[in-house]
């Protein structure tokens, strides 16, 4: 049945269609399939399924979905492998180009050509994208040597080529940080890394396994305030910035480099979405979804990136696989457990995921910081859930299980979700 | 390179002057060789401008510009009409907000009336605004002109070049002028050699339509007097979410050195803003800047006050070689067969195709015989465009040739099949690449294709993948690890005559000469989750 990368004849409909086959297309399939569903497809751009796992080859991956740390291609490996086991059509070099609201998926590929699929229900999980020079309005010149992290990231990794021989890398985010130790390794001279905030973008692990162990200084609340070279980048201007987050020019510096990775955030890839016109979360960036998963558009579930970025792969792997096992139950009739609760995010919380939870069943709910705390935190859920935390950031998701117990009651409640220092919180 | 054989006319510069005078000369029986300094032809001026066709209104009856500046607005719906090139014909709403205004904008209107510009209509304050809906409600009046246009200047440059070259003009690019044989005392009217890095070129007349440098290359000739100046224009793309805030190009009533910051929807139906006007003293200076971006939204927001910086996704700067005299200047010069295209600043775009023939009546006028070609073709196949095609159009391509059903750039839907009929045309870097087929040109900026792109052009153009550069000279991309990049161009960053023989940078000669793993139509992972305690 599986074709990886090869003609195949695609059926006339599908139970379960699933658009993009990172962590999240691969759990999906799988939570599908254990669901009872039988036809379901699982589309993939590329061609070998695994999305950025594949170019992501250093380890920390796998702890909490196969119990042991793993790369990022032997995470996509064992994904893969489980999809495989379980029989689904797989169509790789292949890209859904358009979803109509009636689940006509229009796509091209090599093998098919240009071709549509009908199917009850689609998992979209595209992934995300990295902001770019253009989304953060660097002035300057336009030399080559300016790209993003993920890219520069493809070309080693991948592709056995370097970006440049000195860079400077802005932003923290954790591609920024794992190229840092990543170019250091291949002989790059890495200057160095700045961040607009007074904190870093990435995971704590990262910063200390991938900058301070190899001696790459980070420097907070800095930001690159020019861009210099006609051809290729010759050097960057630095400069601290204030409270308000505005350049101190008079405290600016040259630094001399010829690659610029630009680590400065992800942003859920949305095309479909907007297609199928689903409803967006201004947040996240991504759509909408319930404790299923499942959209604003019923039969349209999403998960991964492609709803909201998370810090690790295996939250991506656990959330899709709820969404692909609502999809499958759906496709076979069964039905959707009512959605009773919403949840907002409330005091210094930047979004909560899913939006709306069901009173009936036990689910993870996912969020965000605004800004860390550094010591002792209470997170709740309106009054229903409390937990005490050592501390929190933003570089980190925050997830905490409701169920039925817990919710018991709550039917039509919106509940806020807060994340307060512990010597804050009101009575 | 180079060539001992004598040409009929060497045409210096491969911008939109160069490039419209090749195909008007293709028409004849010539030897016609056009010699452009950068990677590609259309990579100076006319890479970065606001890519308008005039409608014919700006310029004074009374300067060259002025006077080419309609027949030109006439030659580029032509020459769209045989080309095929991106082409809106979207008009113009020619503002006034303060009522002191109006009369600017009338005698701009009589202006263009007696060149001959037609349908131009005065407009009420509700007339605009039912047109254009998201003007600022308090304007005081506005001029309509229906013959204004836009295009994408480099695709449109590009395609006329491969025009021309189609009807047997040669284009060899990375051939920067550096010297000019100076006059022979015995034989003034005796062929002009021109020197490039790779060599002599010999021509019987030489055009300059070099731009920027066109100073230069005229004192190289022994032609004094000309200066000169850039003056520079940054402009502002914004995301498509604001596409359709205006239907038409939205001019304000105009200053003495510029016609002000504009509201343009471009051919590809995003809007853009700009463009600054400043002198600058560097001709290589194309940085924009945090005050550019604030004048150019306090300009533009008097014209439509809803315009957002925040949703800017990509800026550039131009500059326009300006002359002293602040006219185009063109003709015969004091050296035999030296005859200067300078000084083509705006309306330089609009007015190329009329200066063409300009020239060609000059060449003629100088001696040069004409004989019309019998197999001269006007048209030519433009390229397929497969996102623009209908679902039964782009199945019958993808059956055809599945490389049509192969995506390179997944935001603005680029094929395989087209990436590797722009290289075939003659594309040469990851710009020139994107430039015609608009691969990068998106939402993400090239972060997902950048990769395939280097590789079809690596595999098109048989070299390695570290020799691909991003817009020729020292611009290389990626190196290999024992690689010292950049060490064989110099200070200022261009290739030195001295370096690789076919004035690559050093990245490129110390490839393994073959294209890296998984080249062909290799595509970069879809980004379907960070993951990990460590994603990236």
């Amino acid at each position: 049945m599986v074709t990886t990368g090869h003609a195949r004849q695609l059926a006339d409909r599908y139970d379960v269609t699933i658009v993009g086959g990172g962590p999240a297309g691969l759990a999906a399939a799988v939570g599908a399939r254990d669901q009872g569903a039988e036809r379901i497809l699982l589309i993939d751009r590329d061609p070998t399924p695994g999305g950025i796992l594949l170019q992501c080859i250093h380890s920390g991956f796998g702890l909490h979905t196969f119990g042991e740390d793993v790369t990022g291609p032997e995470y996509a490996h064992r994904a893969l492998q489980q999809v495989l086991d379980h029989d689904v059509d797989v169509l790789t070099d292949a890209y859904v180009t358009d979803a109509a609201p009636d689940l006509r998926l229009k796509l091209m590929s090599p093998s098919t050509g240009v071709t549509t699929v009908d199917t009850s229900t689609v998992v979209l999980s595209p992934g995300a994208r990295e902001r770019t020079r253009g989304a953060i309005r660097l002035p300057g010149e336009r030399p080559a040597g300016v790209m993003t992290a993920g890219l520069a990231q493809a070309m080693v990794n991948l592709h056995g080529r370097l970006p440049g021989r000195r860079a400077l890398i802005l932003g923290s985010g954790d591609i920024g940080l794992i190229m840092a130790r990543r170019l250091t390794l291949e002989g790059v001279e890495v200057a160095g890394v700045c961040e607009l905030l007074p904190y870093p973008s990435g995971i704590g692990r990262n910063v200390v396994q991938c900058l301070e162990d190899f001696d790459i200084p980070l420097h907070l609340s800095t930001t690159v305030v020019d861009i210099h070279g006609r051809d290729r980048l010759e050097g960057v201007t630095i400069a601290p910035v204030d409270d308000d987050r505005r350049p101190v020019m008079s405290r600016s510096t040259y630094v001399p480099c010829d690659t610029l990775l630009l680590s400065v955030g992800l942003i859920p890839d949305a095309e479909l979405a907007r297609q199928l016109e689903l409803r967006l979360d201004p947040v996240t960036g991504g759509p909408v979804v319930s404790s299923t998963m499942e959209t604003s558009r019923p039969g349209v579930f999403a998960a991964g990136n492609g709803v909201h970025v998370n810090d690790l792969a295996d939250w991506v792997s656990r959330e899709a696989q709820v969404a692909g096992s609502s999809a499958g139950d759906l496709a076979l009739g069964r039905h959707r457990p009512l959605e009773d609760v919403h949840v907002t995010p409330g005091h210094n919380v930047s979004y909560v995921v899913p939006q709306t939870l069901s009173t009936s069943r036990t689910q993870t709910v996912s969020f965000r910081v605004k800004a860390p705390i550094h010591g002792d935190t209470i997170l709740r859920i309106g009054d229903i859930h409390r937990r005490k935390v050592r501390a929190v950031v933003p570089a980190e998701m925050v997830t905490l299980k409701v169920g039925p117990k817990l919710l018991d009651g709550c039917a039509g409640d919106t509940l806020r979700v807060d994340a307060i220092p512990a010597d804050q919180e009101e009575a | 390179m180079g060539d001992p054989h004598v040409h009929d006319v060497l045409i210096l510069g491969g911008g939109a002057v160069g490039a419209t005078l090749a195909r008007a000369l293709s028409r004849f029986t010539l030897d016609v060789v056009l010699l452009e300094a950068e990677a590609e032809v259309a990579f100076g001026v006319s890479k970065a401008n606001s890519g308008i066709i005039h409608s014919g209104l700006h310029a004074p009856g009374d300067t060259l510009k002025g006077q080419l500046e309609y027949p030109g607005n006439r030659g580029w719906y032509r020459l769209h009409e045989e080309l095929g090139f991106g082409f809106a014909p979207v008009g113009e709403v020619l503002v006034a907000v303060e009522q002191d205004e109006l009369a600017t904008i009338e005698s701009i209107r009589q202006q263009g009336v007696d060149k001959g510009v037609p349908g131009t209509e005065p407009w009420s304050p509700q007339q605009a605004l039912a047109a254009e809906p998201n003007l600022n409600p308090e304007l005081a009046g506005a001029v309509w002109v229906p013959t204004a246009a836009v295009i994408n200047p480099y695709e449109a440059v590009m395609l006329v070049a491969d025009a021309a070259q189609r009807n047997g003009v040669r284009i060899e690019v990375e051939q920067p002028v550096v010297a000019i044989d100076p006059i022979d005392a015995d034989q003034p009217d005796a062929p002009l050699t021109v020197h490039t890095p790779a060599g002599a070129w010999h021509g019987r007349y030489v055009v300059n339509a070099t731009g920027l440098f066109a100073d230069e290359v005229a004192a190289m000739a022994g032609v004094a007097g000309l200066t000169i100046r850039p003056r520079k224009g940054e402009e502002y793309l914004l995301d498509r979410r604001v596409e359709g805030l205006v239907h038409s190009i939205v001019f304000p009533a105009p200053r003495p050195t510029s016609k002000g910051t504009l509201v343009i929807p471009t051919v590809d139906g995003t809007i853009m803003v700009g463009p600054t006007a400043h002198e600058i003293d560097d001709k290589w200076d194309t940085s924009t800047s945090d005050e550019g971006a604030a004048e150019v939204f306090a300009n533009a927001r008097r014209l439509v006050p809803v315009l957002n910086e925040r949703d800017v996704i990509a800026e550039f700067a131009g500059l326009r070689p300006v002359a002293q005299t602040e006219d185009f200047v063109v003709g015969p010069t004091e050296r035999p067969g030296f005859i200067n295209a300078a000084g083509i600043q705006s309306p330089g775009l609009t007015a190329a195709p009329a200066l063409a023939d300009h020239l060609v009546d000059i060449l003629a006028h100088q001696g040069l015989a004409l004989a019309e070609r019998s197999d001269w073709d006007p048209t030519a196949p433009a390229p397929v465009r497969f996102a623009a095609r209908s679902t039964e159009e782009q199945r019958q391509l993808a059956a055809d040739d599945p490389r049509y059903a192969r995506l390179v750039c997944r935001c603005e839907l680029i094929t395989e099949a087209e990436v590797r009929d722009a290289i075939g045309r003659g594309a040469r870097t990851l710009d020139g690449l994107k430039f015609r087929t608009r691969a990068g040109m998106g939402r993400c900026q090239g972060a997902f294709c950048t990769w395939s792109c280097l590789s079809l052009l690596a595999e098109g153009l048989d070299v390695p993948i570290t020799a691909v550069t991003k817009r020729g000279g020292g611009s290389w991309i990626v190196c290999d690890r024992d690689d010292r990049p950049g060490q064989d161009t110099t200070d200022d960053g261009r290739p030195s005559p001295d370096t690789t023989e076919d004035g690559r940078p050093s990245p490129g000669t110390a490839g393994d000469g073959q294209p890296a793993p998984g080249t062909t139509g290799d595509h970069q992972p879809e980004p379907d989750a960070t993951g990990s305690d460590a994603p990236w």
